[in-house]
């Protein structure tokens, strides 16, 4: 369904990401863990067309997207949730979801979205700046669903919000995988959370793929291993 | 300075300057919209701001002339095709120069500066070669001249007026197509983060275009307003565009009922101030509130607080 071949990232002279190899199913979730600076979010950013790749291929459901720009990869599928949420801050939460729905025919903020966060359809007046850390990652993860995605990228979604949210988070995302039978890349740092969500654990150090384990059958011991300092 | 005057001369001194002031009022917020939006979402310093304004003016000179020829029975109403014909000419003028210069510039906001610059100044000189060096002033429907006496010695020009309405009728506009449509929406987010909005779905690139078309093209609004009050020459738009860079600045960036009280509140200072001191003075007074306001507030008159 989607796939990442011989994928090369650089700042400058210096590579971020080198000949990363990657493969997601329909209906699957894949957690990439690492520590910081290990190329999380470099990959996700460039997977969504905010940094341009410097050689490999990256294709969704066999459309070669690599060379596309940022909206054009949305219309075929991609969305993002960015590390910091990185929502529109003076901008209300009814407008924050309705810019996701530029590539779709949709004009208003449809209910099942409503359904899903019911904190945003209360809150859907109010400026996204003015809500709390948790509830705005609500709402970037809603603006991402807005544009009808095949793939959703969400990159460290924990980073700062609570524990009780992050729970309810891991439930959200496991109904949006079975509801909307979306793929679901998650970068992450933090090892439970990636345990909760995801069927296979990938593991990137340096910029490439370390370790890959099946979630029923991962060695945590390890895992946490790559992820301690 | 006010002892020269009896109480009821002082009523309407105020009452005449504080309609001048609103008819000034007009022209700043149409020519500042235009340049809010521009500055505001792409960071760019349009020089030749006041030039899509003349340019608009000229057209509508070239209207007012052809309408007698062509179609003389609907020369009451030729302001309005050529309004629109004005608003056209500049939104396309517009588009053709971010196509072919600015896009090649963003994020480069001197090079933007010098540039538009540059083309401010070949506008000028293509104007000075079309329509010569001479001012030229249209005829106006009769409908549009005379005053009206609200007293024995207040009278409100009827153009002055029309002016005020226009604006008034195109702010509104304006305020609904970026508050209250899809495609306001689009030029705020990308206004607030230009990768982020791209990464949303939004066609960053086509919104800056129809952005800085729909910018000028208010700016030839602007021009065809300014033809009823004063006349138009191929310098005319530098008259302008620092006044409309001040009200920009003062009101804050990206913010257009900031746009609004800052063009307000200097077309009455200067307006009121130059009947009791001479134009310089008032002109000087205003910059220096206006530095030290913004010396207290660096980010204009109005800004938003949110959580971080």
């Amino acid at each position: 369904m989607f796939s990442i071949s011989n994928y090369q990232v650089s700042y400058g002279q210096s590579e971020v990401i080198s000949s990363l190899n990657l493969a997601v199913q329909e209906k699957e979730v894949v957690a990439v863990l690492g520590r910081n600076g290990m190329g999380k979010t470099t990959l996700m950013k460039s997977v969504a067309g905010m940094i341009p790749s410097k050689s490999g291929s990256v294709k969704l459901n066999d459309i070669e997207i690599s060379k596309m720009k940022s909206f054009e990869r949305v219309k075929q599928g991609i969305a993002l949730v960015p590390q910091g949420r990185m929502i529109f801050n003076t901008m209300t939460v009814r407008e924050n979801i309705q810019t996701g729905l530029t590539t779709t025919k949709k004009k208003d903020v449809p209910d099942y979205l409503y359904e899903l966060f019911p904190v945003l359809k209360e809150m859907r007046s109010r400026r996204g700046g003015n809500l709390s850390g948790g509830q705005q990652q609500q709402l970037a993860i809603a603006r991402a669903l807005a544009s009808d995605p095949k793939l959703l990228l969400l990159d460290e979604p924990t980073e700062g919000i609570q524990p009780s949210i992050i729970q309810e988070m891991g439930q959200t995302l496991k109904r949006i995988r079975d509801e909307f039978g979306l793929s679901i890349i998650v970068s992450e740092q933090v090892l439970s959370f990636a345990l909760d969500i995801a069927d296979r654990i990938l593991v990137i150090e340096k910029g490439n793929i370390v370790r890959e384990e099946l979630r029923a059958s991962v060695d945590e011991e390890k895992v946490a291993s790559y992820l301690s300092v | 300075m006010f002892s020269d005057y009896t109480a009821s001369e002082l009523v309407s001194i105020f009452a005449m300057q504080g309609f001048a002031g609103l008819t000034l009022f007009s022209v700043f917020l149409l020519m500042a919209l235009g340049l809010a939006i521009i500055f505001g979402q792409m960071g760019v310093i349009n020089m030749a701001h006041g030039e899509f304004m003349i340019l608009g003016a000229y057209v509508t000179y070239l209207v007012s002339n052809l309408f007698p020829d062509y179609m003389p029975s609907l020369f009451g109403i030729y302001f309005f095709f050529a309004m629109i014909a004005a608003f056209i000419c500049a939104a396309a003028l517009g588009a053709l120069v971010e196509w072919l210069m600015i896009r090649h510039l963003y994020r480069r906001p001197l090079d933007t500066l010098l540039a538009t610059w540059g083309l401010s100044l070949i506008l000028q000189q293509a104007y000075r070669s079309i329509f010569g060096a001479r001012e030229v002033g249209v005829t106006l429907p009769d409908w549009l001249m005379g005053s009206i006496a609200l007293t024995d010695m207040i009278e409100i020009p009827i153009n002055g007026l029309f002016v005020m309405l226009l604006t008034a009728l195109i702010a509104s506009s304006v305020f609904v197509l970026m508050f209250r449509s899809s495609w306001g929406i689009q030029v705020r987010s990308v206004v607030q983060n230009r990768p982020m909005a791209s990464a949303v779905g939004i066609d960053t690139e086509r919104t800056d275009r129809i952005t800085f078309a729909l910018g000028c093209g208010i700016a030839g609004i602007a021009g065809a307003a300014f033809t009823t009050i004063g006349s138009t020459g191929p310098t005319a738009g530098q008259l302008y565009i620092v006044d409309t860079f001040l009200v920009v600045v003062f009101g804050g960036a990206q913010n257009l009922l900031g746009t609004i009280a800052s063009a307000f509140t200097i077309s009455q200072a200067q307006s009121t101030m130059e009947f009791f001191l001479s134009g310089s003075m008032a002109k000087v007074l205003t910059l220096l509130v206006v530095v030290i306001i913004l010396m207290i507030r660096p980010e204009g008159l109005f800004s938003l607080k949110m959580r971080r």
